[in-house]
């Protein structure tokens, strides 16, 4: 039998890899890899043979250049070991299979620096929205209402009803776009998967702390026309069992979380189209 | 020649940073500005075409959607002032370093030797500013001037120099390796200078046994063998100056006391580390007999204990107080990663699961005139609580639980508590993990960071008290991606068995870390010219005791050398083989062919005698306040809220990241708005099973100004009830001791040094009693024993201070429970009794009283208590259960109340008392700090279950009500406090509300 598979990428300071990969198999993933950004290098693993990329939570080269900006650089100029091949390269590959990617908070950054997000028309690798500074000048881990938008085309997010309840951790999670006609581009085609909303999931909202950053629209969310790729700020695999949710010794929930579903959409998926 | 890459935000994108700065300007500097704007540069010293450099501009250095680029064209426009900011010479510069791969990445070549990039700050000023207000704001705030060099420029001056002329921060020296030596054969007098100016910190006492051991005929003729004279090396001088410090040593912990109690019983006391400490575990580990679970203790970089049949647990906790004084951010980012390599170099090495920090510091709103070397408060405050933000988040460690306490004795020293928690296999290959062996001929291997002249005598220097001359070079900046790199190598090494012993490179360097593992197999032979320098010019001591940070000293069996090398590189670590362990009984360190150090491994570490030091205790009364009972208290409860060590600390908290790692069961935050206060951290460190780890703290340096026994017992005492309060389990619980205490011997600069002998000796003593008392084990522990400040004219002391961290398991992180109140009609019980214990109160301390009346903790009743108190939250009896501590039973009812969302109607009348019925008053039933106590609601229909297990010991005070209200009827009969819940909520988040 073909199997489902995920890989997580980590190093240069990725931090989110374990729960990630604890998400994926939760979410019906028959096999997850860790996979140090070196052994990628070394030809050792190759993205090719899975499903599923994660590219997850950190502070990748320590945000020191901006928010995962010298990853973005390390895979667009970084050669695989012997092969010649440019990593770049079997990422485009892996794209063009009609393949998953899930950024989250680092990982999100990174896809929209390397231009795979919002990527109209398949225009990947030129970058058109960021990730900046929050307003409120700050690091910020809180809580946050995440609305889901019913008409997008988001792998991640069906069957959600209303929203989501998931933790942001970031300090550069101000989503910013290059222009106007990105944002109406973003919004006519529902790509906006996740706004920051009140409490009931009503409407979106621009109000501290509801919005944690400052986000132009609420956006907290992004995925592609194609709805496989997908980024977010707020960290699905933090809460996949209830005792993740700051509240659970008060209120009744039951024991899967929220953010578990976007790992079984995913595997879902794979099993439909991919294997 | 070096160029000039500028990255400006373009016109109408906000710049959150330049607006930080500006509310820091106006808020902290009282000075008005229009705008603060900012600019990033990239000075690039190296070879690069044209093409390249464009590139690297415009692609990682540049963000297209909200930046510009620019090369060799300043761009600053629209100011009045500019300030540019970077750093000096071989001040570590993360940024660069990481600039510098993302240009290798894309030229494919690296960088030449001397090559580099260097990163600093444009601020752009706009606003009514003069010259000498711009000097200050530069040096006040931007620049920390130990680290950080800045360069002013009018507009005027700008155009007409065309910018801030190119200058890259390069360490331009010549290597050197010169060796000197050291005449001994001197006067008492010029022995204490030639320590003093060396910033050794060895007493005479010390430079003579030193100086005795080169006069012996025997010594002396085994070294003309290799080469050396009778008279020691600088080397050699640094090395003994480094493993006797008492920060490596601890002196003052293993001498020898004369103790005289208040009646004049004389006692002796043969090291309070041995006689207390040790004595501790020793003692409970026997009473717990086959069901110790004391895995490595006292002898590795960490405590080890075990957490089930597959894995241990591993904890640390370190204080780094005098570099955080000098540079807050460096010092305490450094204090973070640094304490993360203890776990990691314990055993075989633990990946890192949580964080804790507590934070001692004076008002950030102290206006008294403060001597010239000392940092304001406030800017210690922000700049640890920053460098603890990166060092934690960035190493993607959970930071789950902490404190900040204030003391305006503080100001002579901050204390900056870091401790890391790390799970390890318990069998790795089949080998127990937390042991190590190393054999001779074994590899010397050190890996990560590279060397430099960061962090030179830290040691040494904190092992004396701060004064207007510390060195500049014992600052360091710590790098936590070059640490999580290594980190990440380090442990895919040791699951595939390819080194047999790690420890960290911390104080003293590689003259420690390699010392201390020479004492393990019986010498070694080590070759310092092989050492990675970050630059040339340091000379071969220099590179002995550089405490520069990321690194980790190993031992590899030659077998495994390529293996290991070949997978760091892949990895991109630098790792290097220094030279081999042996069996030689000798410390051996070259520099190329030539020997520069030559010390047996017995005089090394057991060559220096014990220290003799005298404590002579007295009770000092104070003077006692005359209690006041008001018909109404709701004010003083407001005010007591609002105080400093009670009131929210959610703006820093929030600041931490506390949920990655994806374990986090038990936040700091809790109840139905996610602000209430927890007591302590459930963390659930193996995603796939549901046992948790507990951690806790008590800390409550006020009670030492009465008598430090009982500070003493109520810091262990306040660490058990907070972690007996979230359901840690009493049969598996262990303690961690960090004393942080003002210089305690007796001298010209220390004439009370007799009573604060007697006062450490009395900490000591309490803590003995009560860990056994609790059948607590003490695992591991620190002391910071020179935390003063003195000038000459002005010496600060900081109170006496004991951080009793607590780390045990929960069996089921599913019974864990929480502090806030959960529905109306829901039973408010109050477990433990109430004195007349107002002395070192915040009560007392908001009228500016300390009294005498110190809470007593009664260790048996207690135990019992909370034995009980656990299994009733196991039969899951327990809404909620919050501790009583800083403010007594008032603010824990207020707390409870408006973290739940609920009001809470209680009655002091049904308060349990003790002691003296003439004391029991409206105010001290409020306000009384009695330890031991905990508020607990039950469901109605748990009730008879509960009164049934606690008995007595549980007092029915009230019940939660729907009414959004606080209030608290007194012995009359009469609400003494009566008030809204959000406005008591109100006055407890506002005071840092903003920070």
């Amino acid at each position: 039998m073909v199997k489902a598979r995920a890989i997580v990428i980590t190093g240069n300071g990725t931090n989110c890899e374990m729960e990630a990969a604890h998400a994926c198999r939760l979410g019906g993933f028959d096999e997850v890899v860790i996979a140090h950004i070196s052994d990628l290098l070394a030809g050792e693993i190759r993205l090719d043979d899975f499903q599923f990329l994660n590219l997850t939570g950190g502070f990748l080269d320590g945000d020191d250049l901006g928010s995962a900006k010298a990853q973005a650089n390390r895979f667009r100029y970084a050669k695989v070991d012997e092969l010649r091949e440019h990593l770049i390269d079997q990422l485009m590959q892996f794209i063009s299979a009609g393949k998953l990617i899930l950024g989250v908070c680092n990982g999100f950054q990174l896809m929209v620096k390397m231009g795979l997000l919002p990527a109209f028309g398949g225009s990947y690798l030129t970058q058109s929205a960021t990730l900046t500074f929050n307003d409120c000048g700050r690091f910020q881990d809180r809580w946050v209402y995440l609305k889901t938008d019913s008409a997008s085309a988001c792998v991640y997010t069906k069957g959600v009803e209303k929203g989501l309840y998931l933790p942001i951790r970031h300090g550069e999670g101000k989503f910013v776009v290059d222009s106007q006609t990105t944002l109406d581009a973003i919004e006519v085609n529902h790509l906006a998967a996740f706004k920051y909303s009140d409490s009931t999931y009503g409407a979106p909202t621009m109000e501290f702390p509801l919005n944690p950053n400052g986000s132009v629209n609420a956006i907290a969310g992004l995925c592609n026309e194609t709805g496989r790729l997908m980024g977010m700020m707020p960290h699905p695999e933090a809460f996949v069992h209830r005792i993740n949710h700051p509240r659970w010794t008060r209120e009744e929930l039951p024991e899967e979380g929220d953010g578990l579903i976007l790992f079984k959409n995913a595997s879902e998926f794979v099993r439909k189209n991919l294997l | 020649m070096a160029r000039r890459i500028e990255i400006a935000l373009k016109r109408g994108v906000r710049d959150a940073r330049g607006e930080r700065i500006k509310r820091e300007i106006e808020h902290f500097l009282h000075l008005a500005v229009e705008e603060v704007r900012t600019i990033d540069v990239y000075t690039v010293d190296g070879e690069l075409s044209e093409n390249e450099l464009v590139k690297a501009a415009s692609e990682p250095f540049c963000d297209p959607v909200i930046q510009d680029w620019s090369i060799d064209r300043p761009v600053a426009d629209g100011f009045d002032f500019l300030v540019e900011v970077g750093f000096r010479p071989g001040v570590t510069d993360n940024v660069g370093r990481t600039a510098r791969e993302a240009i290798e990445y894309i030229t494919g070549r690296p960088f030449a030797a001397g090559e580099g990039v260097y990163t600093s700050v444009q601020y752009l000023l706009k606003g009514e500013l003069s010259r000498a207000d711009v000097e200050r704001i530069a040096k006040d705030l931007l620049c920390n001037t130990l680290i950080q060099r800045f360069a002013i420029l009018d507009h005027a001056e700008f155009l007409a120099q065309g910018g801030v002329p190119v200058s890259a921060p390069k360490v331009t020296a010549e290597t050197r390796s010169q060796v000197r030596e050291i005449i001994l054969n001197v006067s008492d007098d010029e022995l204490m200078r030639i320590s003093r100016e060396g910033v050794l910190a060895l007493t005479l006492d010390e430079m003579k046994i030193i100086q005795a051991h080169y006069r012996d005929p025997a010594v002396v003729a085994e070294r003309r063998k290799v080469g050396l004279s009778d008279k020691p090396t600088d080397a050699e001088l640094e090395a003994l100056a480094q493993t006797w410090s008492e920060h490596c040593k601890h002196k003052i912990f293993s001498g020898n006391v004369e103790y005289f109690d208040e009646n004049g019983n004389r006692e002796e006391i043969r090291s309070l580390f041995k006689s207390y400490i040790q004595r501790t575990t020793a003692t409970v580990r026997q009473q717990l007999g086959d069901s110790d679970y004391c895995l490595s203790v006292f002898k590795d970089n960490a405590g080890v204990i075990r957490f089930n049949d597959d894995w241990s647990l591993v904890f640390k906790v370190e204080t780094h107080n005098s570099p955080s004084a000098l540079d807050p951010y460096g010092g305490a980012l450094t204090g973070i990663v640094g304490v993360n390599r203890d776990p990691f170099g314990t055993g075989m090495g633990a990946r890192l699961i949580f964080n804790t920090d507590v934070f001692c510091f004076a008002s950030p709103f102290y206006e008294k005139p403060l001597p010239s070397r000392l940092l304001h408060p406030r800017r210690i405050y922000e700049g640890v609580v920053e460098g603890v933000e990166h060092g934690g988040n960035k190493s993607g460690i959970p930071t789950v639980n902490g404190s900040l306490v204030f003391d305006d004795r503080f100001a002579g020293k901050p204390l900056v508590f870091c401790g890391t928690a790390g799970l390890m296999p318990a069998t790795i290959n089949g080998k127990p993990a937390h042991e190590k062996h190393i054999n001779p001929g074994d590899l010397i291997v050190m890996t990560g960071g590279r060397i430099g002249k960061d962090g030179i005598h830290g040691a040494t220097f904190s092992s004396e008290e701060l004064t207007e001359n510390s060195p500049v070079t014992a600052v360091q900046i710590g790098d936590p991606i070059t640490q999580k790199r290594m980190t990440d190598f380090l442990i895919r090494a040791r699951d595939k068995g390819l080194y047999n012993f790690i420890t960290d490179n911390g104080a003293g360097g590689l003259s420690s870390s390699v010392g201390e593992m020479a004492k393990e197999c019986g010498g070694c032979r080590m070759d310092l010219s092989k050492a990675p320098l970050k630059y040339p010019g340091l000379d071969p001591w220099e590179i002995l005791i550089s405490e520069a940070q990321e690194r980790m000293s190993l031992a590899v069996p030659p077998a495994h050398i390529d293996e290991f090398l070949a997978m760091a590189k892949r990895f991109g670590v630098e790792a290097t083989v220094l030279g081999e362990f042996t069996d030689t009984g000798i410390f051996q360190v070259m520099y190329g062919e030539r020997t520069i150090a030559y010390l047996p491994i017995s005089f090394l570490h057991e060559g220096l005698p014990p220290m003799e030091m005298r404590g002579v205790w007295e009770i000092k009364r104070h003077e006692e306040p005359t209690i006041e009972v008001l018909a109404d208290q709701t004010g003083d409860l407001k005010r007591l809220l609002g105080s400093l060590n009670i009131c929210s600390k959610e703006a820093v908290v929030r600041r931490y990241d506390h949920e990655v790692q994806g374990g986090s069961v038990v936040k700091p935050f809790t109840g139905v708005a996610n602000d209430g206060p927890s007591d302590a951290a459930v963390v659930r460190p193996v995603l796939d099973s549901f046992e948790g780890v507990v951690v806790a703290h008590g800390i409550c340096p006020r009670y030492s100004d009465i008598d430090t026994y009982h500070m003493t017992a109520n810091a262990i005492d306040e660490g058990v009830r907070n972690y007996v309060a979230v359901g840690g389990s009493l049969d598996l619980v262990s303690g961690l001791d960090n004393f942080c205490w003002c210089d305690p011997v007796k001298s010209e600069k220390t004439p009370d040094g007799e009573y604060k002998m007697a006062q450490l000796v009395r900490s000591n003593k309490a803590l003995y009693d009560y860990c056994v008392a609790y059948g607590i084990p003490l695992i591991s522990g620190k002391d910071s024993m020179k935390n003063d400040f003195y000038d000459g004219a002005v010496k600060i002391s900081i109170p006496p201070t004991l951080l009793f961290s607590v780390i045990g398991k929960i069996d089921d992180v599913r019974k864990a429970v929480t502090m806030d109140v959960k529905r109306p009609g829901d039973i408010v019980y109050l477990l433990g009794t109430t004195a007349n214990e107002l002395g070192g109160s915040e009560y007392f301390a908001l009228r500016g009283f300390v009294g005498n009346q110190v809470p007593k903790v009664d260790a048996a009743r207690a135990l019992k208590r909370y034995r009980l108190l656990h299994r009733a939250m196991a039969a899951g009896l327990v809404a909620s259960c919050h501790d009583l501590s800083d403010g007594g039973l008032a603010v824990a009812l207020a707390e409870k109340a408006f973290a739940g969302g609920f009001g809470i109607s209680a009655e002091l009348g049904s308060v349990p008392w003790s002691g003296d019925v003439a004391g029991r008053n409206d105010t001290v039933l409020l306000f009384s700090e009695s330890a031991s106590r905990h508020l607990v609601t039950v469901r109605p229909e748990h009730r008879a279950a509960f009164e049934q297990l606690l008995g007595c010991d549980a007092a029915r005070i009230g019940v939660v009500t729907e009414e959004d209200v606080l209030s608290i009827a007194g012995l009359s009969g009469a609400a003494v406090i009566r008030e809204r819940i959000d406005e008591l909520k109100q006055a407890w988040q506002s005071p840092l509300g903003e920070l």
